[in-house]
């Protein structure tokens, strides 16, 4: 497995795991992070054996937002030509489900690479929050874009405005956090979530992910077009034939990603 | 986007260590964080200095892994007597007060999972009341009194009294005791279930040390799971709570003291909690 100064990576079974690894600044996301964030998601994404990828950090938070003093003498042109949120826009490209599990804090970055994720567990005592508005600049890794669509514009522009954190609770309210733990437990479930999931036909999980995330860009007319195409495209799949067969004969289906 | 200039350690609570406060003392002694009010010439009435530095106190016995059980009492002859007046201007709005003292002060005593006893020593008055009604447990003095006094100054309950009060004593109760204002003895309280014990004044100092080194040499982590799980069953209906119970009884079954309380009753002695 590749070298990571600030993840951690592991494969376990079918599931892939990124644990981000700079617990003394909270897990500030600098470039090279991200940079190898999404990297591992791509090399589980290609591994046959991994069904499920999960995020987590390592230490008191999940990611308490990016490194400042990397970006603080930047300009226009220099962010222009380093074009580091490139490499955000391939997180959309990744069709195996991304999992993330926040405990402590999510801000600013952290809160971003949280909303890039399919799904978001949370423990108890997570805080979730936009605190780049207090320093003069606003969200740039799509957290203008995704919290909007989660939670529609008046909503979205409250809490960007602000700048202020909110805790699990009303996260889960809004419809962004999925299913709250007792921090003690977050991992765990997150773990047996994942593996429920890893345990469903691969092929459904990734066209209902695909299907699912076109909604939010097409007109339904299209949107109804797209999912019909992979309904379709299902019929091609053993797993399709295993499931059916196996639910006529009343056994467990065993499905093999085909 | 955050707040880190550079990278550094997190700094620690310094252990053992003497922390100098003004208005309150605080001391660490067997497992027991002792926060004691001292302010008697006011009878320990709440300036913005004292409720700062009990949020700060709470914060650090919470953070504090040595610290097993916290008592908050105070010197003199009141508990504390609530609001100090004399912090008050004409033109201050309490609703930025409230915000910004007393409601930190609340959700700290509500967030640490740790046993809290309110000592209650003299007086409980108005937010001096509050702030025993958000203690786990109160043991009070045979001098001791409550005391709902917001209404002797056309002011409603706050710090958490609308929370506490009618839960702990009933809507009828609380109606009766907040408007009507009435001053009620340690042993009326107790009847009414506010109070875990009225102690004698000769033996109070030896009872709530005794108390609070008994809360302190049991599970610990148990301990701060009932607490965060009994504050949570106000707000879920039963099945919720039978699925928070299992997650809770989950977490409990994974401490050693878990597992020490075990082998004890099987060994035939009596378990020695570390508190994790």
């Amino acid at each position: 497995m590749a070298n990571y100064e600030y993840i951690r990576v592991e494969a376990k079974d079918q599931l892939g795991l990124v644990m981000l690894n700079r617990p003394n600044v909270l897990n500030a996301l600098n470039r090279q992070m991200v940079s190898e964030i999404i990297r591992a998601l791509e090399s589980f994404e290609q591994n046959e054996q991994i069904r499920v990828m999960v995020i987590y950090g390592n230490g008191r938070a999940f990611a308490a937002g990016a490194d400042i003093d990397e970006m603080a003498a930047d300009n226009p042109v220099s962010l222009e030509l380093l074009n580091q949120f490139a490499e955000w826009d391939r997180f959309t490209l990744l069709k195996k489900p991304v999992i993330c599990a926040v405990h402590g804090f999510a801000l600013g970055g952290g809160f971003e690479l949280a909303l890039a994720c399919d799904l978001l567990f949370a423990a108890e005592d997570a805080k979730f929050g936009f605190p780049e508005v207090n320093l003069g600049v606003m969200p740039g890794a799509g957290g203008t874009q995704r919290l909007t669509k989660l939670i529609g514009k008046t909503r979205a522009l409250e809490w960007l405005w602000s700048g202020e954190m909110r805790d699990a609770e009303d996260a889960c309210r809004e419809g962004i956090v999925n299913k709250l733990f007792p921090k003690e437990v977050l991992l765990d479930e997150t773990m047996k979530y994942a593996q429920m999931l890893a345990n469903k036909p691969p092929l459904s999980v990734r066209l209902i992910k695909e299907s699912v995330s076109k909604a939010l860009d097409y007109s339904l007319y299209e949107g109804m077009q797209f999912e019909r195409k992979n309904f379709y495209l299902l019929f091609a799949s053993e797993d399709q034939k295993e499931g059916m067969n196996a639910f006529m004969e009343k056994r467990k289906a065993n499905f093999k990603g085909q | 986007m955050h707040l880190w200039k550079k990278e550094r350690p997190i700094l620690r609570v310094n252990k053992g260590g003497v922390w100098m406060f003004d208005t309150i003392l605080y001391e660490v002694r067997d497992h027991v964080a002792w926060i004691t009010m001292n302010r008697p010439q006011s009878l320990n009435a709440f300036n913005s200095k004292m409720k700062e530095e009990i949020t700060k106190s709470i914060k650090q016995a919470a953070n504090d892994i040595e610290v097993r059980a916290i008592v908050i009492t105070g010197t003199g002859r009141a508990f504390s007597s609530g609001q100090d007046l004399q912090d008050v201007e004409a033109d201050t709005d309490y609703g930025e007060l409230i915000r910004k003292y007393y409601n930190p002060m609340i959700r700290q005593i509500a967030s640490t999972e740790k046993p809290i006893i309110a000592a209650v020593n003299g007086t409980a008055a108005g937010a001096g009341m509050s702030l025993a009604l958000a203690c786990d447990f109160r043991l009070a003095s045979s001098k001791a009194s409550f005391l709902e006094a917001f209404i002797h100054v056309g002011l409603v309950p706050d710090s958490g009294n609308f929370y506490y009060l009618p839960r702990m004593v009933g809507h009828a109760k609380a109606m009766e005791l907040a408007v009507l204002g009435e001053k009620i003895s340690a042993e009326t309280a107790k009847e009414i279930g506010l109070v875990t014990k009225v102690i004698s004044i000769e033996n109070w100092d030896e009872e709530v040390a005794i108390f609070a080194q008994r809360l302190a040499s049991m599970p610990t982590k148990t301990i701060g799971l009932i607490k965060r799980y009994m504050y949570q069953s106000w707000e879920s209906n039963l099945y919720e709570m039978l699925e928070k119970e299992a997650y809770a009884q989950k977490i409990a079954g994974q401490t050693l003291d878990h597992k020490e309380g075990i082998a004890a009753f099987l060994e035939k002695r009596k378990p020695h909690f570390q508190g994790e």
